[in-house]
């Protein structure tokens, strides 16, 4: 058997093993990633649905400036935050760099425009639906940016999907503000990264079967609940 | 209170990019009973409710709702094509209390009676979009009558419904005049404005062409164009 072979069977005895070093790096993971993406749904979606609802100067050029945001590249914003949270940044005074806070501040960063985006989206064809209508019965513009949220739940499900894939997926931003300090900062693509350049593919391979295995996991059931849904309520 | 009527408009006009879709329109409403406006496609007809509404302003001339200010939420609206949420019935016919800020609660309770007004009780919990055409217009009168308004207004309410389920609809509106709404509606079906109607409201070329009492209309229009259509339209006037 080849390198690649031994190094796969030995990825997934490290898997089966629960290894504690891969259990603790999963866990910090999946922390991180998904505190940020919860704090960016909270934000994001809103914010996308508040962009969507009314007539307002400069509206298309706020979706074209969230939509280029989308595409923002983790390493900038590594090196964004890294000098915000930095000693002398405008943050510097809370002292979060390299700790799990600041990998979150940056990975929100990240997910936030992406979010907003897909909810932008999503929630302005609705609304291009239901104007008049709303209009008809008075609708205030909060009510119905609140009303327009919940008539797009089950599509919103795929921002924070994104949102999911996003975070879990990059390792320039959390590498640079995290540091990839063992037990305390490494997550699983920083050290995939690592044990790559290292050697320790046994190590990188199980880390990278975990966070395929997450990844088509959230997606699967993001769509099954897509499927009962449209059966619902479409 | 200030009072909504009567609808006073005067040399209203609509000139929105050139085209000129009503010129000179003078029309005055009371608040009492169903006027049905009359036309053929095109005639402005949808255009009028959408101003009476307050969702289009005219280019030129005056609309004047009573002494009040302008259209609130008195004045409501039913669609050709009514939006439903993607949520239940019982979700969707609250809608307009929504608006107003009632309560979750209220609107629950609310929306339950107004089911049984309109027939469609045992579809309280199933989706809204899963609704028939002829459902989801009752469910639109609902929502609008649940609101309570001083005006309604219809667009073609009963537009592509078989005979039951138009009857339905006018059975519905009825009632919502009777609780002392004032209704203001257009359908291209002349049967119904007899049965319905109040006064007409005959719409052409950009104007209101004649404006009488609903017997009046059908048995001596005055204007040739409403005569033309009334020959032309009558059920009982196509041969076949
Ligand atoms: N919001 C709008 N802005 C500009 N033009 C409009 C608008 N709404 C309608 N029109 C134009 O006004 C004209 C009259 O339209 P309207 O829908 O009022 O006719 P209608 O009498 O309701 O006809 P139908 O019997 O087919 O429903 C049409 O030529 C239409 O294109
Ligand atoms: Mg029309």
């Amino acid at each position: 058997m080849g390198g690649l072979g031994v190094a796969f069977l030995e990825a997934l005895d490290r898997l089966f093993r629960l290894d504690a070093q891969v259990v603790e790096i999963i866990a910090l993971s999946l922390r991180v990633s998904l505190t940020a993406v919860m704090l960016g749904t909270l934000m994001g979606l809103p914010l996308g649905a508040a962009m969507a609802v009314g007539r307002y100067p400069g509206k298309q050029a706020a979706a074209v400036v969230v939509n280029a945001l989308m595409g923002l590249p983790a390493v900038v914003v590594g090196v964004v935050v890294y000098l915000a949270l930095s000693r002398s940044g405008p943050l510097g005074g809370l002292g979060l760099l390299y700790s799990p806070a600041a990998m979150v501040v940056a990975q929100v960063v990240l997910v936030l425009p992406l979010m907003a985006a897909i909810a932008r989206q999503v929630v302005e064809d609705a609304w291009r639906d239901y104007e008049e209508e709303l209009a008809a019965m008075r609708f205030t513009w909060g009510t119905a940016v609140v009303t327009l949220l919940h008539d797009c739940r089950h599509s919103l499900l795929v921002a924070v999907l994104a949102g999911v894939g996003r975070a879990m997926s990059e390792v320039g931003a959390v590498m640079i503000v995290g540091g990839n300090i063992d037990h305390s900062t490494r997550v699983m693509t920083t050290a995939i990264a690592l044990e790559t350049s290292k050697g320790d593919l046994p190590l990188a391979l199980a880390l990278g079967m975990v966070l395929l295995a997450v990844i088509l996991m959230v997606n699967g059931l993001a769509y099954g609940l897509r499927v009962w849904a449209r059966g619902r309520f479409e | 209170m200030s009072a909504l009527f009567p609808l006073e408009l005067a040399a209203v006009s609509f000139r929105p990019n050139g085209q000129e879709v009503l010129r000179g329109v003078d029309l005055s409403l009371g608040g009492e009973g169903i006027t049905v406006v009359l036309g053929p496609n095109g005639a402005g007809k949808s255009v009028l409710l959408r101003m009476l509404c307050g969702l289009l302003q005219p280019t030129g001339g005056t609309l004047r709702w009573g002494s009040a200010p302008g259209p609130g939420r008195e004045v409501a609206m039913v669609f050709q094509h009514p939006m439903m949420l993607r949520d239940t019935v019982l979700a969707n016919v609250g809608l307009g209390l929504k608006a107003h800020g009632v309560s979750r609660q209220d609107r629950v309770a609310r929306g339950h009676a107004m089911l049984a007004r309109i027939g469609l009780t045992d579809r309280a919990g199933q989706s809204a979009r899963q609704l028939s055409g002829g459902e989801r217009q009752r469910l639109a009168l609902g929502r609008a009558w649940l609101t309570r308004p001083r005006l309604l207004l219809l667009d073609e309410p009963t537009a592509s419904l078989d005979p039951s389920g138009v009857e339905a609809v006018e059975r519905i509106i009825r009632e919502i005049r009777t609780d002392g709404t004032k209704v203001v509606m257009t359908t291209h079906n002349l049967g119904q404005a007899t049965r319905l109607a109040d006064d007409v409201v005959f719409l052409a070329d950009g104007a209101v062409r004649e404006h009488a009492p609903v017997q009046r209309f059908f048995a001596r229009p005055v204007s040739p164009e409403a005569r033309l259509f009334i020959k032309g339209e009558l059920p009982w006037h196509v041969g076949f």
